[in-house]
């Protein structure tokens, strides 16, 4: 197998906080391939934005990585510091927020701001004609036209065309997107969508695609890690993980979303809510909500394992999937990966 | 079986907005006054005991429709019946008042709806006492009695609304929303603030509520997935029209207005069937300006020269000239 892009090894981010340390991210590891898009998917405090901050060195004090590793290519950018993590930002990695209307500078034009992204990595003379194809490649009309627009002068879903133009502009291998369509009607989700796939394929770069959003999720990704409480609930294959999830908050999860399919009458109900930070229970942090508990979940906090045999060959499960969950452990006691 | 007589008759309303610039820009550039038809003719009956939806993209109008059905926002034209009296215009009459009772609000967002300096007592009291319809103990069991309906504890009354989560708040707007034993719940949005888990609790309690009193609800919602779930009919807008109105499952099994099946196979596919979908093309227009005719025919795959001309009337359901002609394929 190929060198992942990007692989996240046990991380770990902390942060510091009157009442003691919060530990918000909590031994997460997984790697992201060429040309492959990673969903990580959660809801709100399950950590899926500060994983993404912590691989692009945005985490601010008083958080900080305190401990694992993030390698790009196999080498360390975790322990960089600040001036050469700002240098491989925008040049290797680079980042889609949620809002594009806080993304690009309202003051600068579309073409200025891409101009500016392309030389200050690239160097390329003609930058203003790249600058422009760019935004062709994105699906804005007009582009030697709109280039001299403002932010303002453009739609919430152009606006997004535009910040994936500038993500692109220095041809990085890694783009961190967190919850780029969410602040986006659905018809304009879908258009979004499907050009950052297209390009992304097209250029091979490897992408997280952060969301709340499991449509999304199955819309676009390849592989899909499922956050609960700051680890890694399950991660494996898209459709794997959509059709047969195996975690129990995984398949409560996907039965509590209403979909254009499901005749169901009621929707899967999870009892409570994510804990809090400050009070993440022992052994599996979801073992307070989970209909299939069982002693040792109180006690043992479950590491993400492949299922055991039986499991894997009865839900027909692609290799690579993995679940933190007792109740998938082999039988053979004791045996941990 | 007798179809029961409409409980909220809405009819052609009208809501415009004055959008134009202040009075001193509009003499000095030489602008006109501007106005944006936010509602545009919209006309749908409520029946007793359903949920009708409402269901549209930002701009589309729906919760304007909502507000003004309960009387928050004035409507321009048009009318809002409810169980046989007159809504909005003229005096407030004995009648109106004693409605007012009988229809409630649920907001998108718990955080912003609730008050954070009160109490959850006083909040759920605030529509008893508004309406004189209890005091002392009694008022203090009639809380009990709600905040264990919506699924909390009796001795959570003393909280403020800070200690409790996103889901948890929902559940107290709603039992404020029910307080005053209202029958018409207008619900704007009510979950698009939670998370899918916590979401699907407060769906499932609604629907439990509206079992169990007879609940008739208008229930507004982007996601049309969650509409699905909940409604027996529905509405679908755009750029303040309603182009289609359905039988709650009829409109994902056969839509008939390009709209509908556009913002259709707009929803992402998460039961990975791999049905076939047309991209979606283009994007909303500036409501200030639409385009003439049919409001949807620049991004119409099926738009003729009428439709850029005459704007489509309701015709069972579907404001569309092709699916009148029978152009549709459907």
């Amino acid at each position: 197998m190929p060198e992942p892009v990007v692989s996240v090894r046990n991380l770990k981010v902390e942060f510091a906080g009157r009442r003691g340390t919060l530990v918000a991210i909590d031994d997460v590891s997984f790697d992201i391939h060429r040309g492959e898009v990673l969903g990580v998917v959660g809801e709100s405090g399950a950590g899926k934005s500060v994983t993404g901050s912590a691989i692009i060195g945005l985490i601010e004090p008083p958080g900080r990585i305190a401990g694992g590793q993030i390698l790009l290519h196999g080498q360390r950018i975790d322990n960089l510091a600040p001036e050469e993590m700002r240098r491989l930002r925008g040049r290797k990695i680079a980042m889609i927020f949620q809002d594009p209307l806080t993304s690009l500078n309202p003051l600068f034009t579309v073409g200025e701001q891409l101009v500016e992204t392309i030389l200050t990595h690239l160097d390329l003379s003609p930058a203003e004609a790249r600058a422009i194809s760019l935004l062709g490649e994105v699906g804005i009309p007009a582009p030697d036209k709109r280039i001299d627009g403002y932010p303002h002068e453009f739609s919430g879903g152009m606006r997004q065309r535009v910040v994936i133009a500038l993500a692109l502009s220095a041809e990085p291998d890694f783009i961190v997107a967190d919850e780029p369509t969410t602040a986006l009607d659905v018809s304009v989700q879908a258009q979004i969508i499907a050009l950052l796939k297209k390009l992304c394929r097209e250029r091979g770069t490897a992408v997280m695609l952060v969301t709340h959003d499991m449509g999304v999720i199955a819309e676009t990704a390849d592989r899909v890690a499922v956050m609960y409480a700051g680890r890694v609930a399950e991660i494996g294959p898209v459709r794997d993980v959509v059709k047969h999830p195996l975690h129990p908050y995984a398949r409560g999860l996907m039965g509590a979303i209403p979909t254009l399919e499901s005749e169901a009458d009621r929707l899967v109900q999870i009892p409570g809510s994510m804990p809090r930070l400050t009070n993440i229970p022992r052994g599996c942090a979801f073992n307070p909500r989970c209909d299939r508990l069982i002693d040792r979940c109180r006690q043992d906090r479950p590491d993400p394992i492949e299922p055991d045999p039986a499991t894997a060959a009865r839900e027909h499960l692609m290799a690579g999937h993995r679940v933190a969950c007792h109740l998938y452990e082999p039988r053979k006691t004791g045996a941990k990966q | 079986m007798n179809a029961p007589a409409p409980l909220v008759s809405v009819r052609d309303l009208r809501r415009v907005f004055d959008v134009s610039r202040p009075w001193l820009n509009r003499v000095l550039e030489g602008s006109e006054k501007q106005f944006l038809k936010a509602v545009d003719g919209v006309t749908f009956d409520i029946r007793k005991g359903e949920t009708f939806a409402l269901v549209g993209e930002s701009g589309s109008g729906k919760s304007t429709v909502a507000r003004m059905a309960v009387g928050l926002l004035p409507m321009s034209g048009g009318s809002v019946t409810i169980d046989g009296v007159a809504m909005g215009t003229g005096e407030d009459s004995r009648e109106r008042r004693a409605l007012r009772k009988r229809i409630q609000m649920i907001f998108q967002d718990p955080y912003a709806s609730l008050n954070p300096r009160w109490k959850v007592e006083r909040i759920i009291a605030e529509p008893i006492r508004a309406f004189g319809l209890a005091q002392g103990a009694d008022l203090v069991a009639r809380i009990g009695e709600l905040l264990t309906l919506v699924g909390l504890h009796p001795d959570d009354r003393t909280k403020f609304p800070h200690e409790f989560s996103g889901g948890q708040r929902q559940r107290i707007a709603i039992a404020r929303a029910l307080a005053a034993n209202a029958e018409f719940i207008v619900c704007d949005e009510p979950t698009s603030a939670l998370d899918v888990s916590v979401q699907a609790q407060i769906l499932n309690l609604m629907r439990d509520l509206q079992q169990r009193l007879g609940l008739t609800y208008l229930f507004i919602s982007h996601n049309l997935a969650v509409v699905r779930h909940m409604a027996d009919r529905i509405g679908v807008m755009y750029l303040g029209r309603l182009v289609e109105v359905s039988e709650g499952k009829r409109l994902f099994s056969a839509p008939r207005h390009p709209y509908t099946r556009m913002l259709l196979d707009a929803v992402p596919d998460l039961g990975m069937t791999g049905r076939q979908r047309i991209a979606v093309a283009g994007e909303i227009p500036n409501p200030i300006n639409p385009p003439s005719g049919c409001t949807f025919h620049p991004r119409c795959p099926l738009a003729s020269d009428r439709c850029k001309r005459e704007a489509p009337q309701p015709l069972d359901g579907v404001a569309c000239h092709a699916v009148e002609e029978g152009r549709s394929g459907r």
